[in-house]
């Protein structure tokens, strides 16, 4: 774990930046339609958000060195 | 209501396991429970599994399980902030938290007012750190209670004024109990039957309840159509969209700072293992989303409108929708399984939480101000009695006040936390910002938030006025912009009034 290895600075760090604006962009979200299986396209983009969130800092986390 | 047998005897039983559990969690890699960190942090040694179930029954508290469907079952789609709030969280935490652990192990920091301290040099900055630590904590304890007494109260456990609060008081000392003995690793180990326990509800509940119901289609259909999507805006104003959106980031920022934040990322045996789990949290997020659903399962099904649940909804409002759902759903022993769920699911952040105060409260007040040379045993030794404290302090709180108190103080308490970021959080990347000046703006946010949230009645979003515009959004967020202008504003002032005092840390103490 000591190994001396800093966190520098990374591109891939937009990433996460990125993450921020399906999350807080209300607008875009804010309708019935397209809904999916009956559910209101509000619900279903935002629980999408939660997994593509998910998936952005995993790629993160990967791109970024993940020995330690 | 009537005394649900089944349901009782298998929150019973798990109840029983967990306290055994968390008594035998102080064998559990085994450390000498008489060192602070030890006792309150689990020795720093916790790996990315375990990280995640303390994290997880941290931020997904038992009052937000109750709470978050409570909300869509009543006010609607504004509830759904829950879940973006819960998507950022994470960029911040893989960003930011490595640094502070890293500088924390190596300088043997155990709260955030230990590093601005160190950082800073300033005393009484990280008293002001401290102090909004603990004061923000106190009703986020108490309101987990409240998740605790209507998971009683559900499954029929009544009783007039002070004998109906037993049921919660034997709950209670059992808490005490095992965390005075075993500290962190007592959360840490309950935690994972926990979060088992919710993933199986929330899972069996968004499959099951949807196919009795007749589908997603109908449920929406059911939901009025003014609760199914925010008011779009009208007018010179942002209206639910600016709320909806502050209220997401502002929490987001706002938990990252609460002290049992600090006490679950700390505990990682590496700035590493944090990163990994700001991929691996998101699941919780998925789950808390489901959950909010159920208040919309809630209202489709109509449980408030069956007689055999008015007691229940007469005593807890809204915060009964998600358990008459269950109750009404689910076979007794399941509907037990899930009260178990909710029920451990408050002890687990309580004891955290508590934990994360008596830290700081022996730490930078008792070891600070009255007691240098403490010795490693006396410091865990005072820890240990001051989160027992904190923990009847709650449960007076809960016994004695009405409900709205403590509702009231923790929207409070999120305004009063998000004060310490600039201290805490741009502390961790720069010392440009003189202590003197960052007190001084710590002090304005406070009082303005307080003042505006007062000013609101409680309300969580505050309608800003600007040049004919209106922007309603959360007040922590815009006392903290405050906060930050002042605090900037007033570093080069208060810089010619006298040395900066030195920084114990260096820069290459941030990272691995």
């Amino acid at each position: 774990m000591d190994n001396n290895r800093a966190y520098p600075w990374s591109w891939w760090y937009l990433l996460l930046l990125a993450e921020f604006i399906p999350a807080l962009w209300v607008p875009f979200y804010n309708s019935i339609e397209p809904s999916w299986l009956g559910i209101p396209f509000f619900y279903w983009f935002q629980m999408a958000v939660v997994i593509a969130s998910a998936a952005a800092t995993a790629v993160v986390y990967l791109a970024t060195g993940r020995a330690g | 209501m009537q005394l649900n047998w089944v349901a009782l005897t298998v929150f019973i039983l798990f109840f029983g396991f967990i306290t055994w559990l968390g008594f035998a969690a102080a064998y559990w890699r085994h450390g000498d429970l008489n060192q602070l960190h030890e006792w309150g942090l689990g020795g720093r040694r916790f790996g990315t599994l375990i990280t995640w179930f303390l994290l997880g029954g941290d931020i997904y508290t038992a009052y937000t399980f109750i709470a978050v469907p409570a909300l869509a079952f009543g006010a609607g789609a504004l509830a759904f902030f829950a879940v973006p709030y819960t998507v950022i969280i994470y960029p911040i935490l893989f960003i930011v938290f490595p640094r502070l652990w890293y500088v924390s192990r190596k300088h043997g920091y155990v709260t955030a007012a230990d590093f601005v301290r160190g950082r800073f040099g300033n005393r009484w900055l990280a008293l002001a750190i401290t102090v909004t630590g603990i004061v923000a904590t106190m009703p986020y304890i108490a309101l987990q209670l409240v998740g605790l007494q209507v998971v009683i109260g559900a499954m029929g456990v009544t009783g007039e004024g002070f004998v109906g609060d037993i049921p919660l008081i034997i709950a209670f000392i059992i808490l005490a109990a095992f965390t005075y003995s075993s500290g962190l690793r007592a959360p840490a180990s309950i935690a994972i039957v926990k979060d088992l326990l919710i993933y199986v509800t929330a899972f069996a509940a968004a499959i099951v309840i949807p196919i009795q119901l007749g589908g997603f289609g109908k449920i929406f259909a059911a939901v009025p159509a003014e609760k199914l999507l925010l008011a779009v805006p009208q007018g010179q104003t942002t209206g639910a969209y600016s709320a909806y959106a502050t209220l997401a980031l502002g929490s987001a920022l706002a938990l990252l700072l609460y002290p049992h934040t600090m006490t679950a990322t700390l505990s990682a045996t590496s700035g590493h293992t944090v990163r990994r789990n700001a991929a691996l949290l998101p699941a919780y997020t998925f789950v808390l989303g489901l959950l909010a659903l159920l208040g919309f399962f809630a209202v489709a099904d109509g449980v408030d409108k069956l007689p055999e649940f008015a007691e229940g909804f007469r005593q807890y409002k809204n915060n009964f929708a998600v358990l008459a759902l269950f109750l009404h759903n689910f076979p007794s022993w399941f509907a037990g399984v899930a009260f178990a769920a909710i029920g451990i699911g408050a002890l687990v952040p309580a004891a955290i939480m508590s934990i994360a105060a008596a830290n700081l409260f022996t730490r930078n007040v008792y070891r600070e101000f009255f007691h240098a040379h403490i010795t490693d045993k006396q410091e865990a030794q005072m820890a240990k009695w001051v989160s027992l404290i904190v923990k009847f302090g709650a449960l007076i709180f809960i016994v004695f006040l009405p409900l709205q108190y403590a509702i009231q103080l923790q929207l409070l308490g999120g305004i009063w936390i998000i004060q310490t970021l600039p201290a805490v959080l741009v502390g961790l990347y720069t010392r440009w910002f003189n202590p003197w000046a960052l007190l001084i703006g710590w002090a304005a946010g406070t009082f303005v938030g307080t003042y505006m949230a007062v000013s609101v009645n409680f309300a969580a979003s505050y309608p800003l006025a600007i040049g004919g515009w209106t922007f309603p959004g959360y007040t922590a967020l815009y006392t903290l912009i405050l906060n930050l202008v002042i605090a900037i504003v007033l570093t080069p002032v208060m810089n010619t009034l006298g040395a900066k005092p030195l920084d114990q840390t260096a820069a290459a103490d941030y990272y691995a």
